[in-house]
């Protein structure tokens, strides 16, 4: 079992391996980390769901050029983004954008989260008020307590 | 109210069968065009016949046209030939780009085939493809007399696309260009 686990995990990070081996010269290697960011981040456009980095397709690589040469003509990430947007639209982004179709899919998780903290707090506050014992100057009515006291003096007769 | 409270798990999860069902019928290989209302981008690239003749975007300005982007090496091209060669007879003015080939193909393709285009840009590393957001051959795009993109498709366009999605709005931009 161990064994097939390891041999699982070595071909796992074979194909990583592989994934980021393309050779590209840069004049700059800081160029190279923001080219890595980029292509990740970026998605090709022919394939349903790999970005620019893991996909073969031919536009892939024409695009992985494109953005290696924009980077040596400095343009900024942001530059460079914007140029393939109104080219491919917004669908190249994987980290897509802030806008009218997009903002309850990043207002999402807040929205979770706080109706979570409202579950919570509801089934703790409806717990512990249930649980409360009754307030210590609680008095029973009259009838109330004569009513207690027949009944508690019924038990004790069984 | 908390009997009916009860419910909003089941109101919810309808809601997203519903969405989730819309959702099955899109299809998801179709990207938003960014181009459509754009200006045709500016290039400046040889033409197919020979790398000396230079073709510009004003090769084509003024005029209501088809830009088809084919290749040989383009399955998908070869159905939708025949559907550009009958538009051609017809009268539509059709200029291709031919996208990351081989000339000498090309110019046998069109040999073979039959030629629809008025004239050919020969793109050999796909750089006008890049500024078009060209991502599979073949695609067509109504361009409109003052040069601006109108309509995209990504695909063949055969009989019924260009019915549906083409005739109405290629006669509409004739009419308002004569």
């Amino acid at each position: 079992m161990k064994a097939l686990g390891f041999a699982v995990l070595s071909l796992l990070l074979a194909t990583m391996a592989v994934a980021s081996t393309a050779v590209v010269e840069f004049s700059d290697e800081s160029l190279r980390i923001r080219y890595q960011q980029l292509v990740q981040e970026l998605r090709c456009p022919k394939c349903q769901n790999q970005n620019l980095s893991d996909s073969n397709s031919p536009i892939s690589e024409d695009l992985r050029a494109q953005v290696h040469r924009l980077l040596e003509q400095g343009m900024t990430d942001r530059e460079i983004k914007d140029y393939l947007k109104s080219r491919y639209s917004e669908f190249i982004l994987y980290r897509p954008e802030v806008n009218q179709n997009t903002w309850l899919l990043w207002v999402a998780p807040v929205l979770f989260l706080l109706f979570g903290l409202w579950v919570l707090y509801r089934l703790y506050f409806n717990r512990a008020s249930s649980d409360m014992p009754l307030e210590p100057n609680h008095q029973l009515s009259a009838v109330d307590q004569q009513r207690l006291d027949q009944l508690l003096r019924n038990k004790d007769k069984q | 109210m908390n009997r009916l409270a009860l419910f909003i798990p089941l109101a919810l999860f309808a809601a997203l069968s519903v969405v989730l069902l819309l959702g099955l019928d899109k299809d998801p290989q179709k990207l938003p065009s960014a181009l459509v209302g754009q200006p045709f981008p500016e290039f400046f690239l040889p033409g197919l016949e020979a790398d000396q003749e230079i073709v510009t975007r004003e090769d084509f300005r003024g005029q209501v046209l088809l830009v088809n982007v084919w290749a040989t090496w383009c399955f998908a091209c070869r159905i939708e030939h025949q559907k550009l060669n009958s538009l051609a007879e017809q009268g539509v003015v059709i200029v291709g780009l031919n996208y990351k080939d081989q000339r000498a193909e090309a110019k046998r393709w069109l040999y073979e085939r039959g030629n629809p285009y008025q004239f050919n840009i020969f793109d050999a590393e796909g750089s006008l493809g890049i500024d078009l957001g060209v991502y599979g051959a073949p695609e067509t795009y109504l361009v409109d007399g003052e040069g601006i993109i109108r309509h995209r498709r990504v695909g063949v366009v055969d009989d019924r696309i260009w019915d549906t999605e083409f005739k109405a709005l290629y006669q509409e931009l004739i009419g308002v260009s004569q």
